[in-house]
């Protein structure tokens, strides 16, 4: 150390440290602007909000690539993308990366999103809809278009989850600018995107969401799940805001669109 | 808790024959005047200044909408009320007689409203509808007539196990009673959280975690070619009231025949700390002669909502369907092997 340049050692130290609090500076980063505040004095994060990403294809970086299925041609065809993962890829446990390609394979008949079922956490999120999020003192409720999927995030009283579930159990607490959310709880149905990255019920999701102007949000995610990954990784992406004055969360009952693709071979007579 | 919930798929179809033989509960309507006669309930307010009607509410109850035929009175007394619920407590523990088919699958003394997990609210009328005054729903129209007899007709064409679209909503987890408008009590989970924020009521439903995002701004409808299973509802306060039309229903979810014309008016008004006096009014010219008006009192209960992940596990209505093509099988190949029979007989005589 003593014959390195004194430059050298404090850029050395601020690189050590930075690794350190990465995800403090991040948090404490986007808060630079100050989010107006609701009557009981918390950021208000109220509003209709949307992701502008292909993550939900893959949350990984992605070329554009063809539709899955060949009679909805460039109307399916996968968009690409830079990819919303911190350093790019997810750190799969070897095992877990070849069930990961497996279900990659096999995405047209396993992905949950095609049955319309619960997207879980943080897939909900970053799926192409809007969701609501409606904030009280006590629940910050997010309303999501897709499949009326709904998470509660209890504010003043934190628990351990009853049982596991789709959507998770989630506990929120603010920190300055930004909302806290630690979700546990889940089951291990549900997957990160069409690509077929998933978890198990190990799954540990914090996400941090504060505001970074008055129509935008930072969003980021930690994912942690020792069963599946070897570290804890993280995504993280800007949120929309719906800016039209009529917006609104309208109904996607998708049930009724995928009961003839679950049950229809089971049909008493084949449909005319 | 998944399955539990899941066994529940079919449930409601048993709570269906069990509604009619029900009665009662509520006094809220009596209690509330007496409560605001006494001294006016001023509800606390939201942060930004809205009547705070949030908190965990369930509208369970013994009930019918429509009074039943044997009864010529609005209000019960206490005792005949507790010897409603009493007897409709006694129905649903019937169908856990060991034995029968419903035995098999549900446990009442669980999921039925008598030893339920939740709260149940209590009212002394005889039926849901309190005006017309006779508890009853008002004449058909013409056209209500005429739609019903198609319907019917209809039906008879289908088998229910068919096909799942020729299943009830509720057994497809499409949408249940308690979604609404109007938000009508359901056999058992008939519990709701209400969450309010600037400009916006939020009423999440247990069942198939249905949610209705009220806006009360005053906006304008959407476009009348958007139409939805829980329609479009706009709010606003009159007082400490909150005032909730909806219209632009699909009608795919017929509220005792009604049709896409229906527009619902629902009124909540917190009257005390534990109750909520919810009532609505049906106006559907294209059903009905006239409009009517029903009241159900929502009562606090303990919270959280539990995630009901119906769809997700609907082995009932997949494990019906398999049934049934089971059955139709085992009866094609009996009426074959039947016919076979017969011919090798015929030849031995």
């Amino acid at each position: 150390m003593r014959g390195q340049p004194v430059g050298w050692r404090t850029w050395k130290s601020l690189l050590l440290v930075g690794t350190l609090i990465t995800p403090t500076i991040m948090a404490a980063q986007a808060p630079a602007y100050r989010a107006p505040r609701t009557a009981d004095g918390k950021p208000n994060l109220n509003g209709i909000w949307q992701a502008m990403t292909s993550a939900y294809w893959d949350v990984e970086p992605h070329a554009a690539g063809p539709s899955l299925v060949r009679e909805l041609g460039a109307i399916a065809a996968v968009p690409g993308g830079l990819g919303v993962v911190d350093g790019g890829q997810i750190p799969y446990r070897p095992e877990a990366l070849a069930r990961r390609n497996e279900n990659r394979a096999k995405r047209l008949t396993l992905d949950p999103e095609i049955k319309c079922y619960l997207p879980g956490v943080p897939r909900a999120t970053y799926m192409p809809f809007p969701f609501q999020i409606i904030q009280s003192q006590k629940y910050v409720m997010f309303l999501h278009e897709y499949a009326v999927a709904v998470r509660t995030v209890y504010m003043d009283k934190h628990t351990e989850p009853p049982a596991d579930s789709w959507m998770g159990w989630s506990n929120g607490h603010w920190e300055g600018e930004t909302l806290v959310i630690d979700t546990t709880g889940f089951n291990d149905m549900t997957w990160f995107d069409r690509a077929g990255n998933f978890h198990s019920d190990q799954l540990h999701v914090v996400e941090r969401i504060s505001a970074r102007s008055p129509e935008t949000l930072n969003y980021e995610a930690t994912i942690e799940d020792p069963q599946v990954f070897t570290k804890p990784w993280k995504i993280s992406m800007p949120l929309y805001r719906h800016v039209e004055p009529d917006a609104r969360i309208l109904e996607f009952r998708c049930v009724e669109f995928v009961e003839d693709l679950i049950y229809g071979n089971l049909r008493k007579q084949p449909k005319p | 808790m998944t399955l539990r919930l899941l066994q529940s798929i079919g449930i409601l179809t048993l709570a269906c024959l069990v509604a009619p033989i029900t009665a009662t509960a509520q006094t809220q309507a009596a209690q509330a005047k007496t409560n605001t006669a006494k001294r006016p309930y001023t509800p606390p307010r939201t942060p930004d200044g809205q009547p705070d009607i949030q908190g965990f509410w369930t509208n369970s109850t013994y009930t019918p909408l429509e009074r039943p035929k044997n009864v010529d009175k609005e209000f019960y007394t206490p005792e005949e009320y507790a010897a409603v619920v009493k007897r409709a407590a006694a129905n649903e523990t019937e169908q856990t007689t060991p034995g029968t088919t419903a035995d098999v699958h549900y446990d009442f003394t669980q999921f039925g409203l008598d030893r339920s997990q939740s709260t149940m609210t209590r009212n002394l009328r005889t039926s849901l509808i309190v005006n017309p005054e006779n508890g009853r729903l008002p004449p058909l129209t013409e056209e209500g007539k005429k739609r019903a007899a198609e319907q019917a007709e209809q039906a008879k064409k289908v088998g229910r196990w068919d096909s799942a679209e020729a299943n009830q909503l509720d057994d497809r987890c499409l949408i249940m009673g308690g979604s609404g408008p109007p938000m009508l009590n359901t056999a058992y989970n008939a519990n709701y959280q209400i969450v309010q924020a600037p400009g916006y009521v939020m009423i999440l439903t247990e069942m198939i975690h249905d949610v209705r995002i009220i806006p009360l701004d005053g906006r304008a409808l959407p476009n009348r070619n958007v139409r939805q299973w829980i329609g479009f509802s706009r709010g606003r306060w009159d007082g400490n009231t909150l005032v909730v039309e909806t219209t632009n229903l699909n009608g795919k979810n017929p509220l005792e025949g009604s049709s896409e014309n229906m527009k619902v008016t629902e009124r909540f008004t917190r009257v005390d700390k534990d109750n909520i006096q919810y009532s609505f009014t049906v106006d559907d010219p294209s059903t009905w002669s006239r409009a009517w008006t029903a009241e159900l009192p929502l009562r606090t209960t303990e919270g959280p909502l539990f995630e009901h992940a119906c769809h997700e596990g609907n082995y009932g209505l997949y494990n019906t369907l398999v049934g049934a093509r089971l059955e139709e099988k085992k009866a094609a190949e009996a009426a074959a092997g039947g016919g076979k029979d017969t011919a090798e007989r015929k030849p031995a005589k």
